[in-house]
């Protein structure tokens, strides 16, 4: 267990004996606490020494606990803020979490509330600093250029890859849509001796087959009604370089045999001219469709096949390489982080265990999707399960519905509702906050809708904030 | 280490069972001699009116104020208390001082079939843990340590009466208490 000894906590708040009573209770479970009286001070402190946690209040004269969150986060990108508010101004706390509040604490407030948001708070930097030790160990090995993997069978791709990419053989890559077959074309450019040169992709799938003769062989001026200058194409564009022919499973029957003649004779002319064009380049297809299968169901030209299946490299699905997914996602987390402008540490652990169950057939694109709509959801630095946006697995307790389950017709939407909630609380282990975010609603909501139906854990005070009797 | 004071200072009468009880636990705790008294009155301006609550912190000074001038003092209350920052407080003690409260207003909370038995056993261990923080020592993560922060009455209920090793060490350590100021 994480001792509290390491973790700075700056109690922010214009009343006094907010402060005191705060910083004596947090004092006691051992936190390094500070205390505030404005956002001026705060921010002193915050550029003098760094703080795991800001706990500020929402509401002070001059700076509120918003301004404050924004200038602190620039200080110190990584602290986790809470803001304290009256019921009177829920609303702008919700607005603080948007902004990257970790949570917020409406006063007075429950203390077992308290407790147990500095403990996620404090076990989440935890797994933050695990994170980044392991992020730097495996940064290292496994990479050919913007490819990450670290499963044998890839590993094997990558080797094959790079041997392929030194001769000027052509390359055909073979794969599920999503799986890398564009980056791993790329990946071979940048390797290969014609690294200087151009790059082209041409994706056979989105053009009719006129349109596309016309972009890879070019034409002459007027040698079709459009045709209004000379237009060179991609074949040529790629000269000294390498042509990226995507889906080219998809080419029609006429441009086959002008790709086979291209493949063979490695000369071509334009559309409507004359000129005979030599080039020097190499060729990388990709498709999804089992090629194959097609040459056999007279689909695609067996010949053809056989020049572009010269060095023939597969892909392997994502769910048959599971081990990748950890891997993955730190490669795409740290480029989130750049982009959202703000640190996407890691996921939770059970945010992990559905990425490594979930089947991917949108491979490692849905991957990415996946974590990329996690990051913008997430309140923290670390995404939870809720924020993936996964479908739910089956349910965890038995008495518990299946969230997503249609229900009988027979019931009241106040029976649907409650059944939901207790669903997704079930399902989250009754972590409430989480269940909020599940269901759509702020915090304060869901603990009402639960006193209305009457829903606690077993053994669990009823949240409560007035005094009993 | 000084010896310990129990007062009662609840509105209605507690079973002199359960204070000899608190008594005998706290003595086998701290090894200190441990006596119940009779207070001089029952605190006085404790109460807030808009919560409906007793003011630990007000409940403190009280306590230091008409408290013996020597050893530790432990008022118990079934008065619901509070700090002004959550919604209510098990009990409260100067870090590293004199005096220290506990409440058994919310420890009946829950009882099932544990009955009267279960709520000495929490009384005995909020009474042991708030005197601990009047001996210096904070919260402790040793699981079951008395010392561990109970923020409601599960809490209480998943921890012993006793306090770990590192704990009773701490107890003995000079100079490691840290002293809250007043
Ligand atoms: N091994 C990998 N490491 C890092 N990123 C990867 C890897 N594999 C795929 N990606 C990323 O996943 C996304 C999809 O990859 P890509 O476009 O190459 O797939 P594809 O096989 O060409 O799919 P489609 O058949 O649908 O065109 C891209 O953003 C790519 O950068
Ligand atoms: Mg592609
Ligand atoms: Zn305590
Ligand atoms: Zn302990």
């Amino acid at each position: 267990m994480p001792s509290n000894e390491r973790v700075r906590i700056l109690v922010v708040d214009d009343e006094e004996i907010v402060r005191e009573s705060l910083a004596g209770w947090l004092d006691k479970d051992g936190y390094l606490v500070e205390q505030a009286a404005d956002g001026r001070s705060a921010l002193a402190r915050l550029g003098a020494q760094p703080f795991s946690i800001l706990i500020s209040d929402l509401k002070m004269p001059e700076m509120d606990g918003l301004a404050l969150q924004a200038e602190a986060r620039k200080l110190q990108p990584s602290l986790a803020v809470v803001i304290m508010t009256a019921y009177a101004t829920v609303d702008t706390a919700v607005t603080a979490m948007k902004q990257g509040a970790f949570d917020y604490l409406v006063k007075p407030f429950d203390p077992e509330e308290l407790s147990m948001m500095m403990q996620k708070i404090v076990a989440q930097q935890e797994l933050v600093r695990e994170n980044a030790v392991l992020r730097k160990a495996l940064r290292k090995e496994h990479q050919l250029q913007d490819l990450a993997s670290k499963a044998p069978a890839m590993q094997a791709v990558f080797e094959l890859a790079r041997t392929a990419a030194r001769s000027s053989s052509t390359i055909l890559i073979l794969g599920e849509s999503g799986a890398g077959k564009e980056v791993l074309a790329r990946a071979i450019h940048a390797e290969s001796p014609r690294a200087a040169g151009p790059f082209v992709e041409v994706s056979c799938a989105a053009l009719t087959e006129s349109l596309l003769e016309s972009e890879l062989f070019g034409h002459e001026k007027g040698s079709f009604t459009g045709a209004m200058a000379r237009h060179k194409g991609k074949f040529e564009a790629a000269h000294q370089g390498t042509l990226f022919l995507d889906e080219v499973g998809d080419v029609g029957p006429k441009l086959q045999l002008d790709l086979l003649r291209v493949l063979e004779e490695r000369r071509f002319h334009r559309i409507g001219g004359n000129e005979i064009v030599e080039v020097d380049v190499r060729i990388v297809a990709a498709t999804n469709r089992d090629l194959q299968k097609a040459v056999a169901s007279g689909a695609f030209r067996e010949d053809l096949f056989y020049r572009l299946n010269v060095i023939p490299i597969r892909l392997p699905p994502l769910r048959d390489r599971r081990e990748d997914i950890p891997l993955l996602m730190e490669h795409f987390l740290e480029r989130l982080s750049a982009e959202l402008g703000r640190p996407v540490d890691g996921v939770t652990p059970e945010a992990m265990n559905a990425l490594v169950a979930h089947p991917w057939p949108g491979n490692v694109r849905e991957l990415r999707n996946v974590l990329e709509r996690g990051a913008v959801v997430a309140r923290g630095p670390v995404i939870e399960l809720a924020d993936l946006g996964l479908e739910l697995p089956g349910p965890t307790r038995g008495d518990a519905p299946r969230p997503g389950v249609a229900t009988a017709p027979d019931q009241s939407l106040d029976e649907v509702e409650r059944r939901h909630i207790i669903a997704v609380l079930a399902h989250t282990g009754f972590n409430v906050s989480q269940s909020a975010r599940v269901l759509g609603v702020d915090r304060v909501t869901l603990y009402s809708k639960m006193r209305r139906y009457g829903l606690k854990r077993d053994g669990d005070d009823e949240p409560t904030t007035a005094p009993p009797r | 280490m000084e010896p310990i004071t129990i007062w009662w200072i609840g509105e209605r009468a507690m079973a002199p069972a359960v204070m000899e009880r608190v008594q005998q636990e706290l003595a086998q705790a701290y090894g200190v001699a441990v006596r119940c008294a009779e207070p001089p009155g029952r605190p006085s301006g404790t109460w807030d009116p808009k919560r409906r609550q007793h003011l630990t912190s007000r409940m403190l000074s009280w306590l230091l104020q008409v408290g013996p001038p020597g050893g530790k003092l432990l008022g118990l209350t079934d008065q619901d208390l509070f700090i002004p920052i959550l919604t209510y407080v098990f009990g409260e003690a100067q870090l590293g001082g004199r005096v220290a409260v506990a409440s058994a207003a919310r420890l009946r909370e829950d009882l099932g079939p544990g009955g009267e038995g279960l709520f000495m056993e929490r009384l005995v261990k909020e009474s042991v843990h708030e005197l601990g923080h009047a001996y210096g020592l904070l919260h402790c993560q040793v699981p079951r340590c008395v010392m561990t922060r109970a923020a409601g009455v599960r809490d209480v209920d998943e921890k012993s009466r006793h306090l770990c090793p590192r704990c009773r060490h701490r107890l003995t350590e000079p100079g490691r208490s840290r002293h809250a100021v007043e």
